[in-house]
């Protein structure tokens, strides 16, 4: 299965098994979780994974703006996944655009399913992704940037929302798809988990897999948001530290 | 899955109640199982399933009949009596927006100042991004928040600045019967008032005014940490102005020194005439024996 399927450049699945990067069909690329990036807003935090550096930043409950779009029993989740100009190799046009419209949809979608929005009737919370350095895997990386800054914006919710993308290249299923993978690669299937429950609240395919290999896939990439929810609720725990302070006598 | 208890009051917890039954301090997050061992599911809780979990991110309390999470973040969340600092938003007819860092903006009404006022004239006496004090009065179901400026230490606010801390800290900035707000003011000589919202106003000399402005924010940053205090004091100690090599001065004497000076030179400009005089602020003291109470 492995040597087979690779189109003409580049090879995505060494004979090995190893992928583009040296990773494992199972591996996830490095990452870091800094909660509590900003000052100004309610909650924030900064997301480097693989080559993807995401910002994101939660302000609320707030008043509603505009106005019209304010809920007598719960607060509305207004969401803004943006792109910036200098993220991708070929600078992005900046503004809102098809893409980026649709993903701050589902994301915003996603978070509706968890947070618990009737606590705060008529307000808004509303959430900011800033995407600064692109390569794939953007949209999941900002709803885990999220998740931390509504977490560190007090913000009451079911549970953190982990995500990650599976995807599948050079024929077989892996974990995480880095550039080179979501372009040249046969599918690409990002999904967001709510741990507690088991429950994927956010789930799209682009590509083709057959059922087993779907079958596959999610299990892959529950696996995957596992790992990826161990990191998120560790940023926090270092943010929210309650042990004794550094230097309280020097 | 049935909600516990509505959030209204999570504050409520002093900084001590959000022990567990070991002593221990215990730091959950959203989604964690908490053990309830047969408590009732309080504020920052969810039950699904038979079982309690965590639903903001905070320090777990069980005091029966309750086991709840006391929230380390979030919005200021307003209680009535809470004396809180709040910047105009929008003027109307009869009342002001005042924006108090809650979900939701607090109309003044003019009523509720010192003022005798005509309907037409609220212009006259606030504008947008004035700062004021007052405190809040009620809530109704819908979270609209009244407030009141008629009470002692209300007012509107001349001069100084203001620092934004989380509300989840104020507890820690006031300290046991004052004693943190006591310390920095002994030390640095300025003017501070406190509001339950974690808007703190600060007025004095531009050096006394940053040092505290960088104690509030380790306070803020390190709020939930043991050993502030110490930290606090050393700080404060290490930034005499008068003596770099202060650090090992007695804090009694150096204030001694230069408490006095410090806090008079920038008394905030009178306001406009219509202000009555007593709106001044009160001193950090009022509010710190305010506080304590709820400590």
């Amino acid at each position: 299965m492995g040597n087979v399927g690779a189109k003409e450049i580049p090879v995505l699945l060494s004979p090995e098994g190893l992928r583009i990067d040296g990773r494992r069909l199972d591996e996830l690329r490095p990452l870091t979780i800094q909660a509590g990036a900003l000052h100004q807003a309610d909650g924030s935090a900064f997301v480097e994974w693989g080559a993807n550096k995401v910002l994101a930043a939660v302000y609320g409950p707030r008043e509603v703006h505009p106005r019209h779009l304010q809920q007598n029993h719960k607060a509305v989740i207004q969401c803004r996944y943006n792109m910036a100009a200098f993220s991708v190799d070929e600078r992005k046009r900046p503004g809102l655009d098809r893409r980026s419209q649709e993903i701050s949809k589902v994301i915003g979608e996603a978070f509706e399913s968890v947070v618990f929005a009737e606590e705060y009737p008529r307000t808004s919370i509303d959430i900011y992704i800033e995407v600064l350095q692109a390569n794939a895997g953007t949209r999941c990386a900002g709803l885990v940037a999220a998740s931390v800054a509504l977490a560190d914006a007090g913000i009451p919710m079911v549970d953190l929302l982990p995500a990650v993308a599976v995807g599948k290249v050079g024929g077989a299923i892996a974990l995480d798809l880095k550039k080179e993978e979501d372009n040249f690669g046969e599918a690409d299937l990002p999904m967001a988990l709510v741990p507690q429950s088991g429950r994927l609240v956010l789930l799209q395919m682009e590509g083709h897999m057959t059922e087993a290999e779907l079958a596959q896939a999610l299990d892959l990439g529950v696996k995957g948001c596992r790992e990826i929810y161990e990191k998120m609720k560790q940023a926090l725990r270092e943010r929210y530290a309650i042990g004794p302070m550094a230097g309280a006598s020097s | 899955m049935s909600r516990g208890h509505r959030p209204g009051h999570r504050r409520r917890g002093r900084e001590d109640s959000s022990s567990h039954p070991s002593g221990e301090r215990i730091l959950v997050l959203p989604g964690e199982e908490i053990p309830a061992h047969g408590l009732k599911p309080g504020p920052g809780t969810y039950r699904t399933g038979g079982k309690v979990y965590a639903s903001v991110l905070g320090l777990l309390s069980s005091r029966p009949p309750l086991v709840q999470v006391i929230p380390l973040s979030g919005r200021y969340i307003p209680k009535p009596g809470d004396v809180v600092l709040g910047t105009v938003t929008d003027v109307q007819g009869t009342f002001w927006l005042l924006d108090i860092g809650a979900p939701r903006w607090a109309p003044l009404h003019m009523t509720g100042t010192p003022w005798k006022i005509d309907v037409g004239e609220t212009e006259r006496y606030l504008h947008v991004g004035d700062a004021v004090t007052v405190q809040v009065e009620n809530l109704d179901a819908t979270g609209r928040i009244g407030v009141t400026m008629l009470g002692e230490g209300l007012g509107k606010l001349e001069g100084g600045t203001i620092v934004h801390v989380s509300a989840a800290r104020i507890p820690r900035v006031v300290g046991r019967g004052g004693s943190m707000v006591g310390m920095i003011t002994r030390h640095t000589g300025a003017q501070i008032v406190v509001g339950q919202n974690g808007r703190i106003w600060v007025n004095g000399t531009p050096e006394a005014i940053r040092r505290v402005t960088a104690v509030l924010r380790l306070i803020d940053e390190n709020g939930q940490r043991s050993g502030l205090t110490d930290r606090v004091e050393s700080y404060l100690l290490s930034t005499m102005p008068t003596g770099p090599s202060g650090p090992r001065e007695p804090p009694m004497e150096s204030a001694g020194r230069e408490g006095p000076e410090s806090s008079e030179p920038s008394a905030p400009p009178r306001s406009p005439p219509m202000l009555d005089d007593e709106v001044e602020p009160e001193s950090d003291e009022e509010n710190g024996t305010d506080e304590s109470g709820d400590l």
